[in-house]
């Protein structure tokens, strides 16, 4: 069984006791556990099942690497799935429950699987379910998607908050280790600003467990005086909890802080996204070990040495009794030997080397361990818990030697480097051959703008195993990258460091050498997606030779950890079969992040209410205050219409409808975008963006210009106002004002960088509130102020003056064809003049309007509306909008392109009016159709509807539509068929069904 | 020539069978073979395209004499990294047909294949957040009817019920209705690529990997054949299907291409229980999501604003797409990303791909499908096949170079802001 050791545990405080629950039970651990050894300490190996066959999973690892070990954490809007319990530090009220299985831990119906496994090796799912067809969604598809997944899916919104930071370094160091340390304080040193990023809430990584001395101390009180020293300057900011998640280009790195996981519920953001912009990167991440793959290497019980030294040595928990060992090289002797100092049977160690270790062997031997060199295991057996161990010739087939009964195996396959975060960004790796490992190329660095590497590699990352090469490395490390960052960094005196003794590692990919099948089948890579060497192997045979086809068609490495354990082995195993060198197999891609974050980090604070800025009007309040329905308009929101208590919105669009007819409506137009251009050649340029001549507009008066792309199509309208001289005012549409003035920008830094234009966006500067309708100048008047008579301010003019005691542009334009002033004000202004009008206008029974009634009012007047009667695809020349294309210019954005054959088509579609025949509203977006059918079968159109509406003013269905030669084809009848199989007849008519000679406006 | 290859079929009787044998039996799914001097037809490009170019070669025109030629690993492009859509809901006649035929395709392709692609027609919705999106998938829903493709505009309320975990009434953009797609849905994109490769291999096409075209040659403005890194290989016929890095080919045959090579982002969670049956894509706020049958959300957004051929994004488009559909869909806030990715999309101007003879005689091209083409890879390939076959093909007809020259755009960026 796994316990808590009587004494021991650096990391734990046993005067702190801690429940928590575990499938609803309630165990206790104590502060500074990991939810892990806590589970171990309560004698919880098995917590898990895996994702292909259910077999059961123990804690295999001891941090980020761990693959089994993941659970379904907290309740409610709390909950989360897939939480690594390596990682989870224990707090009081911690709820855990256990995932992948069907109904209990204990007992899972998937587990079948397990024993269907040999017909379910890699890619099974390619060869079968292929027939019948409909099986494959109804039948197969629901069943392989329930019995995958992990944790639970979470059903309640996020309770917590998350924030993002922004860091300048010049030189990041990831990994808290000695490495990180020592590289941190070697750059420190330089002056330059150092941040440190730990993952882990401690200091000093693997050295402390992994013991040593440094310069005679031991290398616990080094780490100590490292971090103190380290505090100490001001240059230098050390973050635990917070992991360096992924490098991208020119030293833009993502760091993840886990504020609030070991303690939920407390006030401030739960996780905390850091955006950091590094001059130098160093990488001290350190070194994963491997398992072995022998047969029942995925038996809870079986666990990486380093992982069970871990346990003891850091938590005062022992994973089994009865301990085995099985290893590769020397450092699983370390395990051995901590665990017999306290007080664990370490039963055998089983060294695949003939000839065995170095002084660490000879240490265990004098504890009185027994060794047995050349020898691996053949076979671990035991279901949810290791039994027994089968003791074989490493060199073998596997015939059993002996069988030694045992509760836990601690295997070591040998180290890998930490390399992710050094290949985000393109960082190559070299293979080295006497380590079996990758490690990065320090020639073939991640470089950045300049062509220079900006990321440097420290300690077990860069392959070091020792702390004698540990230490120089780092601090070389940290020298080189202050250095590059601009910075002088002095030479530090050598400290001594015990020397290393190891005998080297011999790689065994395979544990025996010469497994049989049937063994191979049950020798896992993967532990979490069911991998075994023998699908790997099977891949190859199949031609999934590419290191990428093998992972995917085996999913190997695709697990939660990203084959972290698993694909080196899996690579070894592949390259074997292949009778390639592993090099030449390569690698898979190393992609951000080092291990999952959160979305709600990636989101940040900018979500619900604040996900994107609301833009209000100053009259915004008011609005929300008078029955406004909402409606979202690029990052605005606008008034759709004021719906009034007991009516329908459809109601309140035909009442603001006449109201402006017959009375007197405001319109808050203040979205429309206002941009001022200004300077010598601003005349030059807006007749280069607009259709019209704008370079002859008068000043004090107005011209409706269009605009269009270079492929000639339009994209935006809007009335132009000459201020002056230099100075134009164009209004955009509301949804055009970012766009169009990014356009202007565009064209004028790209083409015309020459001409004398300014540009500059005031939409938000100004309040603009369109007063129209019969009694709009009366209302007017009423305030008091500049004249407004046609005589002084004639159609399509403006004037500055006041109105009442307000500063005021007046525009005298029209959107609806009634008599219109469009007044704009300071913004501040805005919601008083709004209130003034409101207030002189109560007696002439005026109203506010919304989008609705405006889009209802153009489309009688047989005004195009950009995105309506547009799309992209529109040019002019198809709304009838001739007139307002000048053809005296040598030039303007589009004229060119609205040359082409396609666009001189006469066969393209063209603006028309459509009334139903029977008064009904043509569905929008319906197109009418014409005889038969196209090469591809698909039903002939000869034209569609753009805006369809409803018209109280004319009390019948009114539309404009584009059609095939539609001018000419007045008071034909088309038919548009709706989805629902109705066939709506409309007439085609002209597009301007209110007052045609425009006489309205013009009063 | 090579003589067609029996290949065994997959089965559950086989995979049963193999057990037994611990599955020492199973062939290659596809030969690796060295290239031969000469073929009928060359594909550059061992994309999903370029598979089913061949495939459609083979099976439609008794044209098996051909190589397909890639420079990595076959499926390795973005065939191997999209996010799997498939829908038809496009709004232009030319796409909807080509679409259509595609997704028609796909729901026998595992059949026809004889490898399990997981065509998965779980529905796609698209999600109508403006009053404008509304208007623009009534049209698209109208134009559908008359094109063939089954859709419908539906309610918020069918919205929640097809997806339980959206949020309908988000504080900024709450959901008004939705486009369905009840035939559209997602497939295993690896499978896509391999099946067609097995075919192929069968009909004894070579399939040849880690071999890059160099250079083309071409006389009197005939294409002659191809240089690669493992020597020259002459052809009557040339097919060029290599998406985002098609302007580096185009330019060693001598034309230029209207295309421009921009980075796409994905992302996946962690796996976990089923919570979603259907795709919904979300254009307003500009991000999609599906679960995989892994138990991953599956998730996109937009390109990156700059054009790169790294296959690595900028994290902030990461950033957007996820906030944006932590917005549609709140319980993913305590999901974690897994890992995210690139692909390079080669996007022409009107966001249509291109299926077109070239400036050289026999050298056609097949690119431009950019964030949305896996869809397409089986109607694609139909039509390619029948234009490098025939010189003509009535789906391919409108997606010619020339439209560019005379103005003929497919514009599908007005229906959708995104077209994946
Ligand atoms: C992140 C992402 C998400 C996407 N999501 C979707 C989606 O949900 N739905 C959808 O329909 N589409 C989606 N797409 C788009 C889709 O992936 C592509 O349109 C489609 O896969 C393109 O296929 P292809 O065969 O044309 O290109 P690829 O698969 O890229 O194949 C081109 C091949 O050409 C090879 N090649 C290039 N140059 C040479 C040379 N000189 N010599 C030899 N070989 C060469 C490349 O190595 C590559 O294998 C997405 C794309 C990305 C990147």
């Amino acid at each position: 069984m796994s316990q808590r050791l009587p004494k021991g545990g650096r990391l734990i405080d046993r005067s702190t006791e801690m429940s928590f629950t575990f499938n609803g039970q309630t165990l206790h651990g104590y502060a500074g556990d990991t939810l892990a050894s806590a589970l171990l300490a309560n004698d919880r190996m098995m917590v898990g099942r895996s994702f292909k066959y259910h077999r059961p999973r123990g804690v295999v690892a001891s941090g980020a690497e761990e693959p089994n070990a993941l659970i379904n954490m907290g309740q409610g809007s709390r909950f989360e799935p897939n939480q690594r319990a390596t990682t989870t530090e224990l707090f009081s009220g911690l709820t855990a429950r256990s995932q992948n299985h069907w109904p209990s831990l204990d007992f899972d119906v998937g587990a079948v699987n397990a024993h269907l496994s040999r017909f379910l090796p890699a890619g099974f799912y390619y060869k079968m379910f292929i027939h019948p067809r409909s099986f494959w969604k109804h039948v197969y598809e629901p069943f392989i998607r329930q019995s995958a997944g992990l944790g639970q899916a979470p059903t309640e919104r996020d309770a917590d908050t998350y924030e993002h930071f922004y860091a300048f370094a010049d030189v990041l160091v990831i990994g808290g280790g000695i490495a990180g340390l020592e590289a941190a304080r070697a750059a420190g040193a330089s002056g330059a600003k150092v941040l440190v990023l730990e993952q882990t809430a401690h200091w000093g990584g693997r050295a402390p467990v992994d013991g040593g001395h440094v310069g005679g101390r031991p290398v616990e009180d080094y780490i100590d005086s490292l971090v103190a020293e380290l505090q100490a300057m001001e240059n230098v900011t050390l973050r635990s909890r917070c992991m360096g998640a992924g490098v991208y280009d020119h030293g833009y790195v993502l760091g993840y802080e886990r504020l609030n996981d070991h303690r939920p519920g407390q006030d401030g953001p739960r996780h905390r996204l850091w955006r950091i912009r590094a001059k130098q990167i160093v990488t001290a991440t350190g070194a994963i070990e491997r398992p072995l793959s022998f047969a029942g290497n995925d038996v809870p019980g079986v666990m990486l040495a380093s992982a069970m030294r871990d346990y003891v040595v850091n938590w005062g928990v022992t994973p089994g009794q009865r301990v085995v060992v099985a290893t590769n090289n020397d450092d699983a002797y370390r395990t051995a030997i901590a665990l017999k100092k306290a007080g664990v049977d370490v039963l055998r160690i089983l060294d695949a080397r003939e000839t065995g270790g170095g002084a660490l062997m000879n240490t265990a031997r004098d504890m009185g361990i027994r060794i047995d060199c050349g020898r691996g295991i053949g076979k671990v057996t035991g279901g949810k818990r290791v039994k027994k161990v089968q003791i074989c010739a490493q060199a073998g087939a596997g015939g059993a030697l002996e069988e030694i009964a045992c509760d836990a195996v601690a295997m070591s396959g040998g180290w890998s480097p930490v390399v992710h975060l050094w290949s985000h960004c393109g960082g190559k790796l070299l293979w080295d051959g006497d380590q079996a490992h990758f490690r990065p190329d320090p020639s073939r660095a991640p470089t950045g703008a300049d062509g220079k590497p900006f990321v440097t590699v420290a300690g077990s990352a860069n392959g070091h195993l020792g702390l004698d090469a540990i230490l120089p490395d780092a601090g070389e490390a940290g020298r080189v990258a202050a250095q590059a960052a601009g910075f002088k960094p002095k030479r530090a005196a050598a400290v001594a460091v015990d020397p290393t003794t190891e005998a080297p590692m011999e790689p065994v990919w395979m544990m025996p050498a010469q497994a049989r099948p049937a063994l191979r089948a049950k020798a896992w890579l993967d532990y979490q997606n069911d991998v075994k060497v023998s699908d790997v192997r099977l891949a190859a045979q199949e031609g999934y030779e590419s290191v990428e086809h093998t992972k995917r068609y085996t999913t190997l490495g695709m697990a939660t950890d990203q084959g972290k354990l698993s694909n080196i082995n899996g690579l070894a195993t592949l390259a074997d079969a292949l009778g390639e060198a592993i090099p030449n197999v390569g690698t898979t891609t190393f992609r951000p992040p080092y291990t999952p974050i959160s979305m709600g980090s990636i989101g940040g604070e900018a979500r619900g209410a604040v996900f994107q800025p609301v833009r209000e009007t100053p009259m915004y309040g008011w609005h929300d205050s008078h029955g406004a329905d909402w409606e979202p308009v690029g990052q605005w929101r606008r008034p759709y219409a004021y719906v009034r208590p007991g009516e329908t919105t459809h109601d309140a669009v035909m009442r603001e409808v006449r109201n402006v007819r017959e009375g007197v409506g405001m319109l808050d137009a203040s979205t429309l975008g206002k941009i001022v251009v200004k300077g010598p050649d601003a005349g030059r340029f807006l007749d280069m963006l607009y259709t019209n001549m704008m370079s002859t507009l008068k000043p004090g008066k107005c011209r409706y210009g269009l605009m269009c792309s270079e492929n000639g199509f339009l994209i935006d309208d809007g009335v132009v106002a000459r201020i002056d001289e230099d100075t134009f005012l164009c209004h955009t549409t509301t949804g055009g004002a970012d766009r169009i003035h990014a356009h202007m920008e565009e064209w004028l830094q790209t083409e015309w960088w020459d001409w004398q234009v300014y540009t500059a966006n005031m939409t938000e500067q100004y309040a603009q509130i369109a007063v129209v309708g019969p009694k709009a100048r009366v209302l007017l008047e009423k305030l008091g102020g500049m004249d407004l008579s046609k005589e002084s301010l004639a159609f399509m003019e403006w004037r500055d003056g006041k109105i009442g005691s307000f500063d005021a542009r007046v525009y005298r334009i029209s959107f609806s064809g009634e008599l219109s002033y469009e007044i704009a004000v300071p913004a501040s202004q805005g919601q008083a003049f709004w209130d003034a009008l409101m207030q002189a206008g109560a007696d002439l029974g005026v109203m506010p309007y919304g989008t609705e009634a405006l889009h209802i009012l153009r489309a009688e007047k047989g005004f195009i509306m950009i995105g309506d009667e547009t799309d992209g695809t529109v040019i002019p020349q198809d709304l009838g909008l001739n007139w307002a294309i000048s053809k005296k210019k040598t030039d303007y954005l589009g004229k060119r392109a609205q040359s082409r054959d396609h666009m001189t088509d006469p066969t393209r579609w063209k603006l028309v009016g459509l009334e139903t025949v029977d008064g009904s509203v043509i569905p929008d977006g319906a197109y009418a159709v014409a005889e038969g059918t196209n090469a591809n079968g698909q039903r002939n159109t000869q034209g569609r509807v753009t805006s369809t509406y409803h018209s109280p003013t004319l009390g019948k269905g009114i539309a404009m539509g584009l059609v095939l030669n539609g001018p000419d084809r007045m008071g034909e009848v088309i038919d548009f068929p709706g989805t629902d199989g109705t066939v709506y007849k409309a007439k085609i008519v002209d597009p301007v069904f209110y007052d045609k000679d425009g006489e309205k406006q013009n009063v | 020539m090579p003589g067609v290859h029996q290949m065994k079929r997959y089965s559950a009787f086989a995979v049963a069978r193999e057990a037994l044998r611990f599955h020492t039996g199973w062939e290659r799914a596809w030969r690796s073979p060295e290239p031969r001097r000469r073929y009928d037809v060359v594909i550059v490009g061992a994309g999903g395209h370029g598979l089913a170019t061949a495939y459609y070669l083979g099976k439609n025109f008794g044209i098996t004499n051909v190589a397909v030629i890639e420079k990595g690993w076959l499926g390795g492009g973005n065939t191997g990294r999209n996010t799997t859509i498939i829908r038809s809901n496009y709004l232009q006649d030319p796409s909807a047909a080509i679409y259509e035929k595609a997704r028609g395709l796909y729901e026998t392709l595992s059949q026809d294949l004889n490898y399990n692609v997981m065509f998965s027609p779980r529905g796609v919705m698209m999600l109508a957040q403006t009053q404008h999106e509304i208007r623009g998938y009534q049209r698209t829903a109208h134009a559908n009817a008359l094109q063939g493709v089954e859709t419908r505009f539906i309610t918020p309320a069918e919205v929640k019920e097809l997806c339980p975990i959206i949020e309908l009434d988000g504080p900024r953009y709450p959901v008004l209705g939705a486009l369905w797609q009840p035939r559209g849905g997602t497939a295993r994109h690896d499978a896509v690529a391999w099946g067609y490769a097995r075919a192929c291999s069968a009909m004894g096409m070579d399939i040849i990997q880690k071999c890059e075209v160099t250079g083309i040659r071409s006389e009197n403005g005939k294409v002659r054949g191809v240089d690669t890194t493992k020597g020259p290989i002459d052809c009557a016929k040339l097919g060029i299907v290599v998406a985002g890095h098609s302007g580096v080919l185009a330019e060693q045959a001598g034309f230029r291409l209207p295309i421009e090579s921009l980075a796409l982002q994905a992302l996946v969670s962690e796996p976990i229980k089923p919570c979603m049956d259907v795709v919904v894509m979300a254009n307003t706020v500009h991000g999609y999501m599906s679960q995989s049958d892994k138990g991953e959300m599956v998730i996109g957004g937009g390109t990156d604003g700059f054009n790169n051929y790294t296959q690595r994004g900028s994290f902030h488009h990461i950033e957007e797409t996820v906030r944006a559909l932590i917005e549609t869909f709140p319980m993913i806030s305590r999901l974690k990303m897994l890992r995210q990715w690139g692909g390079i999309v080669d996007m022409t101007g009107d966001r249509s791909p291109i299926l077109s003879k070239t400036p050289i005689e026999g050298c056609f091209v097949n690119c431009g499908w950019g964030t949305g083409g896996f869809k397409a890879i089986p109607g694609s390939g139909w039509a390619m096949a029948e234009l490098m076959a025939q010189g003509r093909s009535p789906l391919a007809e409108e997606f010619s170079l020339d439209r560019f020259r005379v103005g003929k755009f497919i514009d599908e960026s007005v229906a959708a802001g995104v077209a994946h």
